[in-house]
């Protein structure tokens, strides 16, 4: 164990969340409900990257993600792994895929769409990085887009 | 029971315009009928559409459904700030079709997934308005005789026009040949350019908009240039008096050539024009009665054969 992972202790069961583009670290915390947990859960940002320059990790303890969660993390942070671990060492590592729909997560950005105007979830079908509202059917970029 | 609902232009295939068209065409030989006797239409007009309205409450009642609904939004409890799913959910316990037009784009959808009553979208917002589709679909095809295979001549504002939009992806199956005639700003969006060149949709652009131009045009659909849709009006003084149709530009028009145009029209073609026989866009707009006629018996499950074989019909 080197010193800069001894900066966060390690859990014995639960999610290490690492590779979080630092800035979207809390977006990711958003979107997982992490603030409705009742386990302990670590978030720490700024470390130093090779990759990314900065990144943020999160540890969260007895708590395994399905994939529906997972999935969701797509929109702010695609690249982010997910390292699974029981009894201290990691068992398994998750990468996000991009899911063919996505539902109540990203707002639609045309202000005269229904889903701004109205209580309800927004709802988008999602191609080659390219997101369509299912109602308005305006498009767009994966990349760019504002949560909820 | 499967639910129908007319929300998009955008799904529908070659086979079910073709039906449309085909029931249409019942409703123009005999437009007085009893097929929707003890059924209720509401129209719900939470924008106003003269036209829109009066066409599609015409061919309720010549179906011989009642009419129930309100014109004007400032009506309605959506100004005391209740949801359009409450307002859909309420109407939807009267009647057996809910035809709707909305400013807000995709209201339409969201209300056909709120309800178990049919829903008829008279519009919503710049998004769609798939019935003024299908009426200029009927007339095309009632003055060429077919779909296939046509020069069609979009001129004007392509840029905000939804409805030139929805007839590019209507005609998708027909293999047709377009031409956008229109001034750079309001020039056919590129996401409508990449959708043709996806669905193998050949196009030219023009910007000029002369005799020569549209010589080879079966159908010339013209569009309103709108001052408020430019941002330098300098451009728009320019281009304003460009995209005008008159009389002396129809000398090389094919025989068969035919004037639309979805109406209102302000200046864009010029009155001397009326009298032309390419002229048809006032029939265009009666075309949207049997057009409106097909669609209501689509959506609550009157199909074709009923239609032909009606025993209801009013001499």
């Amino acid at each position: 164990m080197n010193k800069n992972e001894m900066l966060v202790a390690a859990i014995e069961n639960g999610t290490v969340i690492d590779h979080i583009p630092s800035e979207k670290t809390y977006q990711v915390a958003q979107l997982l409900n992490l603030d409705k947990l009742s386990s302990t859960v670590t978030i720490g940002y700024n470390y130093r990257s090779k990759k990314l320059g900065k990144k943020g990790i999160i540890k969260v303890e007895d708590k395994w993600f399905t994939d529906e969660e997972i999935s969701r993390l797509s929109v702010v942070a695609p690249n982010i792994v997910l390292n699974i671990i029981r009894d201290y060492e990691v068992v398994e590592k998750k990468t996000v895929c991009t899911p063919d729909e996505i539902k109540g997560i990203v707002k639609c950005n045309n202000p005269k769409c229904i889903t701004n105007n109205e209580p309800m979830p927004t709802y988008f079908h999602v191609t080659n990085g390219i997101l369509t509202c299912h109602y308005c059917e305006k498009e767009q970029d994966i990349n760019k887009v504002e949560l909820v | 029971m499967e639910k129908h609902d007319f929300v998009t232009i955008a799904n529908l295939t070659r086979e079910k315009i073709l039906y449309m068209i085909e029931m249409a065409q019942e409703f123009e030989r005999h437009p007085n009928r009893e097929l929707l006797k003890g059924k209720v239409v509401a129209t719900l007009f939470f924008e106003p559409s003269t036209r829109t309205r009066l066409s599609f409450e015409t061919a309720a009642n010549r179906l011989g459904a009642r009419v129930i609904g309100f014109a004007d939004p400032k009506i309605t409890s959506g100004t005391k700030g209740e949801t359009l799913k409450d307002t859909i959910s309420m109407v939807a316990n009267y009647a057996d079709v809910i035809v709707m037009r909305h400013y807000i784009e995709g209201a339409a959808q969201y209300a056909a997934e709120v309800t178990d009553v049919p829903i008829v979208n008279a519009g919503d917002g710049a998004h769609q308005h798939p019935s003024q589709c299908m009426l200029d679909l009927y007339s095309i095809y009632k003055t060429q005789g077919t779909l296939d295979n046509l020069n069609i001549y979009l001129v004007g504002d392509l840029k905000y026009g939804r409805t030139v939009h929805s007839l590019l992806m209507a005609m998708r199956h027909f293999n047709p040949t377009f031409h956008f005639v229109a001034p750079k700003e309001l020039a056919m969006p590129k996401e409508y350019k990449i959708y043709c060149e996806e669905h193998g949709i050949k196009y030219q652009e023009h910007t000029a908009f002369n005799e020569k131009v549209i010589a080879d045009a079966d159908i010339l659909y013209m569009t309103r240039v709108q001052k408020e849709r430019f941002s330098d009006l300098m451009e728009y003084e320019r281009v304003k008096n460009v995209y005008i149709l008159n009389n002396d530009m129809l000398k090389l028009a094919k025989p068969n050539m035919k004037i639309l145009h979805p109406l209102p029209r302000v200046n864009e073609i010029a009155y001397d024009v009326d009298d032309n026989p390419h002229a048809y866009y006032i029939q265009q707009a009666g075309n949207g009665l049997f057009a409106r006629e097909a669609i209501f018996c689509d959506v609550l499950g009157i199909d074709l054969y009923q239609v032909r074989n009606d025993q209801t019909i009013i001499p």
